[in-house]
């Protein structure tokens, strides 16, 4: 549902139609209480039918990054505990090899759903950034033009979020093995293959091996 | 500097961390408009009961000896509007770069919000009932009185605005003193309109 009272130019809105509501309402009352009560109870229900059908999804707005130079590939990175995985790192290693590879990656801040609800994110943020950091350094040091940034706690959410402002060549979402993913389980590759025109490469880190 | 690094440079203090999903001041707004509904809710539940039960002892609402000055409030229900007009006018100018016209709104505004107060409190004083006269009469002062309570912080507010406008705060960028003062004002605007239809009028 969208709140009615956003901008001060939605609140003045809604003075008029509670003017236009009542007015009508207290018309049908002076002729007839059972005609004031109908009216009541059409008014309200066609005000409950509007408001849940603005609560649909509205039509993202496109935002265009600036497109990459020639000859440079971009690539986003999605993980979270795995960031700093040797798979991952080899995965992007090999991309940059023979050319100007650009890489951003986006940690999600993963919290419960009542912190997120109330967004008491803090620490949630604060660990994905000591991961984020952690890997960066590592990337540095490969000799990686790399960045990063945290993300929503939703990762499609995230993905979106940066594709705001960057535009890569492709997504590469570093996930734990099956069975040990909640992102699997949730099918967070799936439904990046299905609401992203990138090239998606899912790649698998094992911690613990 | 590198090209990844150069794509998200960020001036001044840090963004502010929060989810895309909720914001904190559109939760703030849903959780103060619905302690306000909850608040309002309960005064009119009180009123309603009573209305009920009472109308089926006398037969007549309100009972025998009261009369609501609709008239009287009708003309402040004008006023009151009338200033929700002002105050999105202050809130277009400062929009357009309009720094007379933000000035002349929020002084309107403001002395009309006062008008209303003022008229409200002298119709207490000749309405010829007080609170301790019967439900009817506590449930009445109780509805017009919470709304009396929120048109004076909302003088307040728009007291702090009039006199940041006429000091040269706010621009067509930043006014966002203006775009909250205003929300609150047009929401005392729309609960008067409710109390005086179901007060005053049904």
């Amino acid at each position: 549902m969208r709140n009615p009272f956003r901008s001060e130019a939605d609140a003045f809105r809604f003075v008029w139609l509670t003017i236009g509501y009542f007015a009508l309402i207290v018309i049908g009352a002076v002729i007839s209480s059972w005609l004031g009560l109908a009216v009541f109870l059409v008014l309200t229900a066609a005000g409950i039918w509007l408001l849940v059908r603005r609560g649909e999804p509205e039509t993202p707005v496109a935002q265009t990054p600036a497109e990459s130079p020639a000859g440079e590939y971009r690539i986003l990175v999605v993980a979270n505990e795995t960031v700093g995985g040797p798979e991952l790192l080899s995965e992007i290693r090999t991309r940059s090899v023979g050319r100007k590879a650009v890489v951003l990656v986006v940690c999600p801040a993963l919290n419960s759903p009542l912190r997120r609800w109330v967004s008491d994110e803090d620490e949630a943020r604060a660990a994905a950034q000591a991961r984020l950091d952690q890997s960066l350094a590592s990337m540095h040091e490969s000799g990686l033009d790399v960045g990063g940034e945290i993300g929503d706690g939703d990762p499609i959410q995230a993905i979106e979020d940066a594709l705001r402002t960057f535009r890569p060549d492709e997504l590469i979402i570093s996930t734990h093995p099956v069975g040990r993913s909640q992102w699997l389980e949730r099918g967070v590759v799936e439904k990046a293959r299905e609401r992203f025109a990138l090239r998606v490469t899912h790649v698998v880190v094992d911690l613990d091996a | 500097m590198s090209a990844a690094a150069e794509a998200h440079e960020h001036h001044g203090p840090p963004p502010v961390h929060y989810s895309s999903r909720v914001s904190p001041s559109v939760l703030g707004m849903f959780l103060f408009i619905a302690s306000e509904i909850m608040l309002f809710g309960a005064f009119f539940t009180v009123y309603f009961f009573d209305r009920v039960v009472n109308h089926g002892v006398g037969g007549h609402w309100p009972p025998d000896g009261f009369h609501r000055p609709a008239f009287v409030a009708g003309v402040n229900t004008l006023i009151l509007v009338t200033s929700s007009f002002t105050m999105h006018w202050a809130d277009t100018s400062i929009k357009k770069g309009n720094r007379a016209g933000l000035c002349a709104g929020m002084t309107l505004t403001f002395l009309l919000g006062l008008t209303f107060l003022l008229t409200q409190i002298i119709e207490y004083h000749r309405i010829g009932f007080n609170t301790s006269d019967t439900s009817f009469a506590a449930t009445f002062f109780g509805l017009t009185g919470l709304h009396g309570v929120h048109v004076f912080v909302g003088l307040t507010i728009l007291l702090v605005m009039t006199i940041r406008a006429f000091r040269g705060h706010f621009s067509p960028e930043h006014h966002h003193g203006i775009e909250i003062g205003g929300i609150y004002w047009h929401f005392v605007d729309v609960m008067w309109i409710v109390v005086y239809v179901t007060v005053y009028l049904l």
